[in-house]
């Protein structure tokens, strides 16, 4: 016996695997960032008593921009999704959610994009 | 009254879990601590885009950014953020072995929790260490 419903046998669409999407996007960036944030630790601790141009210029180097570059926007993906998770469990207002998730990506735009202007005008100089 | 069989069996019923008087796990607080210090570092994460701007924009304001790091405030900040980052990298690795399968057991899952805790705790104040004693003169001091 089948548990579809007469609708659903007749669309005969299956399972769009939609709804696991949030979860693998989040375990994958949660993966990528594992040696990127690790990287990204001791490249700072590597910056203490480093000249402003010595710094400027670590990230100059194409690897050194790239790999910033892959943290940011790993990091940013990871960051919504995470933040969506919390703002979706705690806020049950519909409403308050809705404001809470737009303001979640707008900030999440506004420092992928701040750190990735900042990235390119260092590679540039 | 003072025959009464009911009154101190009353008083002795269990009280069914609550917030206020519940004992928490050490698993619970991982897990609340996991949220948080995403949370935190999420917002953290302005002060590196702060960081990169001020870098790629020059001395004037480079100067103000490094300044509002080397003060105890800033020093403060930069320490919960590092934790932050390491907690959640650990407690995250956690998380992914449980999402494979492993290490769902209690005895093992509190075991992993105390370990996550007390790595995090190790490696942020070392590191943090490391770049104070850097700071001050590393070998040269």
């Amino acid at each position: 016996m089948s548990l579809e419903t007469p609708l659903h046998r007749v669309q005969g669409l299956g399972s769009a695997h939609a709804g696991v999407r949030h979860f693998w996007r989040e375990r994958v960036t949660a993966v990528a960032l594992i040696p990127l944030s690790a990287w990204f630790v001791v490249s700072v601790l590597l910056f203490v008593g480093k000249t402003e141009a010595e710094i400027a210029g670590f990230f100059q180097h194409p690897w050194n921009g790239l790999l910033m570059g892959l943290f940011v926007l790993v990091s940013c993906v990871h960051m919504m999704l995470g933040l969506q998770v919390v703002i979706d469990d705690y806020v049950h207002h519909p409403g308050q959610r809705i404001v809470l998730l737009l303001v979640t990506r707008a900030y999440t735009w506004l420092v992928g994009g701040l750190c990735l202007v900042a990235l390119l005008r260092l590679a540039v100089v | 009254m003072a025959d009464n069989p009911q009154s101190p069996s009353v008083r002795n019923r269990p009280l069914s879990p609550h917030l206020g008087i519940y004992k928490w796990p050490i698993t619970m607080v991982t897990s609340i601590t996991h949220r948080a210090t995403g949370v935190a570092i999420s917002a953290g994460m302005i002060l590196l885009a702060w960081g990169l701007i001020a870098l790629a924009s020059g001395p004037e304001m480079y100067q103000p950014f490094v300044a509002s790091i080397v003060n105890p405030i800033g020093l403060v900040v930069l320490f919960g953020f590092l934790w932050s980052l390491v907690y959640h990298f650990l407690n995250g690795i956690r998380h992914l072995a449980w999402d494979l399968g492993y290490g769902f057991a209690v005895p093992t899952a509190n075991r992993t929790a105390v370990l996550v805790i007390a790595l995090s705790a190790l490696i942020s104040v070392g590191v943090f260490g490391y770049g104070w004693w850097i700071l001050h003169g590393g070998l040269h001091a």
